[in-house]
């Protein structure tokens, strides 16, 4: 029993590292209605810039304030040059664009800081704590605090401010946003800007994990199960999807797995989530979609 | 239209490229071709290991002239680790130089699959050093293939065999329970069926553990690990799963002296970023790592100090990715060496490198001339036996640097080739292959 | 000018609706023809017909089923590498197991394989719409991945996984050659890409299309939507198995599971787009730009840059100018070179005056 408690938590809290992830995605998506799969690489770039800094010998809150301007210009850069002559191109466009934004952010990370991998060392030791028998680890709870805050600091954000009204304005028709006076490129800088934040805290805490490198493009395959879940436009789905994802792939691999021969951890948290959205369509916190003929 | 000003310039500066390359003088130069992959999840272990392998060349070039009187020369191509990139450099470069291109060597499994026949036609050796189709050591069916010093079957044996050198004995193995950790692709399960051998063999209990590529998240295996309980854990990793496997195992508290892993699961790009929780995982060592060889200090001597290195970061000369490229250099130069010991001190085909690669033969002495005493082990290449080798030695990490902890311990060549003939067997059947006689052919 | 259907009466029903009604039309496609399969085979040298025009016409004939799903049925999937990886083991498995097969049948049967896996993992797009489709056909790639690397009886128990594809031999004839090879290919994607080009014109297709501009209005006036869903992914997905055979066959030579993973289903995504959704000859512009376009863009920098540059810095930039010219293409021209082509075709007819 201890066992299954220990994988549910450790499921639990890495699900929560994967809704840090999907948050990024969550913010755009509401936003904008743009599916930003350059999320990724974003992630990439961020920790890049970061560990780069941090390896050259700048102060740790230097560095992070450092790559949160980086962050800043490339949402200001996007906007400018991607976002503005596609608005209201079909989606599937702006979708391709946000992939060919994934390969230049890419590109330009690797070019200017070099294909290394380097550690990042973050302060927070990675060893278990022994709760009631149940190891957890120490990093795991600082990076759930941490996605918790960030969460319920962005809930809030959307629902009680002016700027969050006007973004969900935005999210549901552009031209309508603009015709009532909306200034749509600097809500659009914005929010590209607080997803590259969300990014950035991502790639920290994922980098720590397993060293700054390339592979942490793919920690974005890993949130899109948790999108499909809670839906694409809730942030609080991305919490939800997030921890519902994480505890069930991890038991499903270590008490599923074996029967059928291991390694299941890659598609079964997306069937999991085809099979929800076959209940509901929209996800399970997404905006109800109303099709008019 | 308006864009036909926004296509002049690619145009032009195609054009003017083209009338600068120039044409191609009769010279006499030896053409070694680069598929490298220097952008990807692989790009840091690429960068490394293709810096290494160009500036031994750049060395050979510079201190002597080239070899024997015949100036080394290459190309690099862009291959992003993918099997399609790798065909289309294999037949972008292979006519190029005044011979055709000597030996590819793409550092690549998967490439390396996809263009076997082709080379075989096309009259090419693939020097596939420690990856690769492992069955190519039969030299009798993949007269084109070298996968030299050692592959995956034999390392296993080598790994068990120092796993039980640690116990104390093979004797001691029976009853142990040891987990083979590995990456879900061809790589990672190439060893299963001789670890499940070996288990028979010496009575330990082998448990298969698959971590679902690329292997960022390995948590629910190392609980399953943890529950398991074994004694020894043997990690078959690539790129990001090896600091992740090495994070999951400091989580949930399994000694890392414990873990043991392959040649390519053991470089300082794996460890770093697991920090201290890294230290005292052993892996397997193909040549020794550091920079007190006689070759890498020359290296930096002569090519640094002119300026003309290929690393870009100076810090990982003499890291274990950097001296397996130089390691790669020295045995592909050593090939078309012995091969212009019987063609003559000239530029050579792929055919008669080929040869020159079969009849490699590097001991102690050899090794000493080369500026690499004891880099790696003693190496008889022949007709039948493409590997030559099969031993390792065994490296551990102290926090900065990997340290040589064994002798060279040699793989189990009893079990080994038998299956490596049967595999081969099977593909010549197949591909209706008639294996060579090689008591037929004389040097 | 030369582009003026001035003097061209069509008499029947039959020659107004010919998929080229315009002569200069007929006589540049059977020149085209003529080109792709006697001229080049015989001018063109290995290097070319290996490595570039093989590759991209098996990558066409996958973008063409990907614009069956996605352009005339409006169905966004990002499966299509898993549904070419089902048609590569399949035709390998079919090889194998029954060598008597004809080698034009294995394929054929390789297809049909693969349009059954399609069927099932079309299944979800009854329901779900849009994104949630995308990222839900995303779990038939992870799936399929895992079931061929891990159940060794898709690759007949190899070590690694890794198989070698059987030699291509039709009633006698081995297609071993790079000429030869190139020939089986070009063949096989002219006579499916017509195949798709009358698909499209057909109530078949014309029911996709219904369904991709508002799929409620469809079904109320009367399209079954269920059958026609299917039928497009069913088809969608025989193409992309054909493609995947061919892929493996005659063109690397190996099958392994990691050649048909995530991003070679972006590649042919963008090889539809970039081309043009929903047009036929798009398929073929956008598999011949996203192929060839990056080693155009390695060449040129070889070219153009020699001596001491970063080493690396080339293949970085490379990336960052094939992701920079992706997204001036999707700005410049949101429809795709097809609609360039489009264009230029209509200012050809009005040529030399302006209008």
């Amino acid at each position: 029993m201890a066992f299954f408690v220990e994988v549910l938590v450790g499921g639990l809290l890495a699900g929560v590292m994967y809704s840090l992830v999907a948050l990024g995605f969550v913010l755009i998506y509401k936003a904008s209605g743009v599916f930003n799969f350059a999320q990724g690489a974003m992630v990439l770039a961020a920790a890049t810039t970061y560990a780069g800094l941090a390896d050259r010998g700048w102060n740790g809150w230097l560095a992070f304030l450092a790559a949160l301007a980086t962050m800043v210009l490339f949402a200001l850069a996007t906007e400018r040059l991607v976002l503005r002559p596609l608005v209201n191109q079909p989606q599937i466009s702006l979708f391709m664009a946000t992939i060919g934004l994934t390969f230049v952010l890419e590109g330009l990370a690797q070019a200017m800081w070099g294909a290394e991998v380097r550690g990042l060392d973050l302060g927070i030791p990675d060893t278990p704590l022994e709760v009631k028998g149940v190891l957890v680890s120490k990093f795991d709870l600082v990076a759930s605090a941490t996605a918790g805050t960030l969460v319920v600091v962005l809930a809030l954000f959307f629902q009680n401010t002016r700027t969050g009204r006007a973004l969900r304005a935005v999210a549901d028709d552009h031209q309508a946003a603009l015709s009532v006076g909306i200034p749509l490129e600097r809500i659009w800088a914005l929010v590209w800007a607080a997803a590259g934040a969300v990014a950035l805290v991502a790639g920290l805490l994922w980098g720590s994990r397993l060293g700054v490198q390339f592979a942490l493009t793919q920690v974005a395959l890993k949130a899109l199960p948790v999108l499909i879940l809670g839906g694409f436009t809730s942030v609080a789905g991305a919490i939800v999807g997030g921890l519902m994802i994480g505890a069930s792939e991890k038991v499903a691999e270590v008490y599923l797995g074996p029967l059928i021969g291991g390694g299941i951890e890659n598609w079964f948290p997306y069937v999991l989530a085809l099979l929800f959205l076959l209940v509901r369509p929209d996800g399970l916190f997404g905006e109800k979609r109303i099709e008019r003929v | 239209m308006r864009m036909h000003k926004r296509w002049w310039w690619p145009g032009a500066a195609l054009l003017a490229g083209l009338i600068w390359s120039g044409p191609a003088l009769a010279q006499n130069e030896q053409f070694i071709p680069m598929p490298s992959y220097r952008q990807g999840p692989y790009a840091a272990g690429g960068t490394s290991i293709y810096g290494g392998f160009i500036d031994y060349l750049t060395l050979l070039n510079m201190r002597d002239g080239g070899l024997n009187g015949v100036k080394l020369t290459w190309e690099e191509c862009e291959t992003e680790y993918k099997p399609d990139r790798g065909v289309e450099c294999y037949e972008r470069l292979k006519g190029k130089g005044p011979t055709g291109a000597s030996v590819f060597n793409f550092l690549s499994t998967g490439i390396t699959y996809a263009v076997i026949a082709k080379a075989t036609q096309d009259k090419i050796p693939l020097l596939t050093m420690a990856y690769g189709r492992t069955d190519a050591a039969d030299g009798r069916v993949f007269p084109y293939v070298f996968p030299m010093l050692t592959h995956y079957w034999s390392l296993n044996t080598d790994i068990v065999r120092f796993i039980g050198q640690r116990e104390g004995g093979m004797d001691k193995l029976k009853g142990k329970k040891i987990v083979h950790l590995y990456l879900g692709v061809a790589y990672g399960k190439e060893p299963n069926a001789i670890f499940q051998k070996q288990a028979e063999k010496y009575g330990f209990e082998a448990k298969l553990v698959e971590v679902p590529a690329p292997g960022t998240e390995q948590q629910a295996q190392w609980l399953e690990i943890r529950q398991y309980k074994p004694d020894w854990v043997i990690l078959t990793g690539f790129g990001v799963m090896t600091p992740a496997s090495l994070k999951g195992a400091a989580r949930v508290g399994f000694p890392m002296d414990h873990i043991v892993g392959n040649f390519w699961s053991g470089s300082e790009e794996d460890v770093e970023p697991v920090g201290d929780a890294a230290k005292g995982y052993i892996s397997a060592a193909l040549n020794p790592p550091g920079k007190d060889i006689k070759v890498i200090q020359e290296i930096e001597r002569v090519v640094y100090g002119a300026g003309k290195g290929n690393m870009v970061n100076k810090a990982r000369i003499g890291s274990v990715f950097y001296n397996r490229g130089v390691l790669t250099g020295i045995m592909t130069v050593e090939g078309i060496r012995v091969a212009q010991g019987k063609f003559g001190k000239k530029p050579l085909t792929g055919e008669q490198v080929r040869w020159g690669l079969e009849n490699i033969k590097i001991d102690d002495a050899r090794l000493a001339q080369l500026g690499a005493p004891g880099f790696i082990q003693p190496l008889r290449v022949s007709c039948a036996d493409h590997e030559g080798g099969g031993a390792v030695k065994f490296q551990q990490w102290d926090g900065t640097h990997w340290k040589i902890i064994s002798d060279w311990i040699q793989a189990d060549k009893a079990l080994v080739r038998p299956m490596i003939e049967e595999s081969a067997m099977k593909y010549a059947k197949e591909n209706n292959i008639t294996p060579r006689d090689c008591s037929k052919e004389r040097s | 000018m030369i582009y003026r259907e001035a003097g061209q009466f069509r008499t029947t029903y039959a020659a107004d609706q010919r998929i080229f009604p315009i002569a200069q039309d007929r006589v540049g496609v059977a020149l085209l023809l003529a080109a792709a399969f006697v001229g080049v085979p015989l001018l063109a040298s290995n290097y070319v017909l290996t490595a570039l025009l093989i590759p991209m016409l098996v990558l066409t004939l996958a973008a063409l089923g990907l614009n069956i799903l996605t352009g005339y049925a409006g169905q966004f999937s990002l499966g299509t590498a898993a549904f070419m990886s089902v048609g590569a083991f399949a035709a390998y498995n079919i090889q194998l197991r029954l060598p008597w097969m004809p080698l034009l049948l294995t394929f054929a049967l390789a297809g049909l394989t693969s349009a059954g896996v399609g069927l099932v993992f079309g299944l979800p797009s009854l329901r779900i719409k849009g994104f949630y489709l995308a990222v839900a056909t995303l779990a038939a790639q992870f799936f399929v991945d895992w079931l061929f690397t891990k159940v060794g009886w898709f690759s007949n128990y190899s070590s690694s996984g890794v198989i070698t594809a059987q030699r291509m031999v039709i009633a006698g004839v081995a297609f071993e050659t790079p000429a030869r090879r190139y020939v089986l290919v070009l063949s096989i994607v002219a006579t499916l890409a017509l195949v798709a080009k009358n698909l499209s014109r057909t109530r078949t297709g014309r029911s996709w299309m219904a369904v991709r501009d508002m799929d409620v209005a469809a079904e109320v006036i009367g399209i079954p939507i269920l059958r026609t869903k299917l039928t497009a992914f069913a088809v969608s997905s025989f193409y992309c198995g054909v493609s995947g055979a061919l892929w493996a066959f005659a063109y690397l030579g190996t099958v392994e599971p990691q050649a048909f993973d995530l991003q070679r289903s972006f590649q042919i995504l963008f090889m539809v787009i970039i081309g043009g959704l929903g047009t036929v000859m798009g398929a073929f512009l956008g598999a011949a730009f996203i192929m060839l376009f990056p080693l155009f863009l390695n060449w040129m920098f070889h070219a153009v840059v020699r001596g001491d540059v970063r080493p690396g810095l080339l293949s970085q930039l490379e990336l960052v100018c094939f992701g920079a010219l992706i997204i001036l293409f999707l700005i410049l021209e949101p429809h795709g070179l097809a609609r360039l082509w489009q264009i230029g075709k209509e200012k050809l007819r009005l040529w030399p005056f302006p209008h």
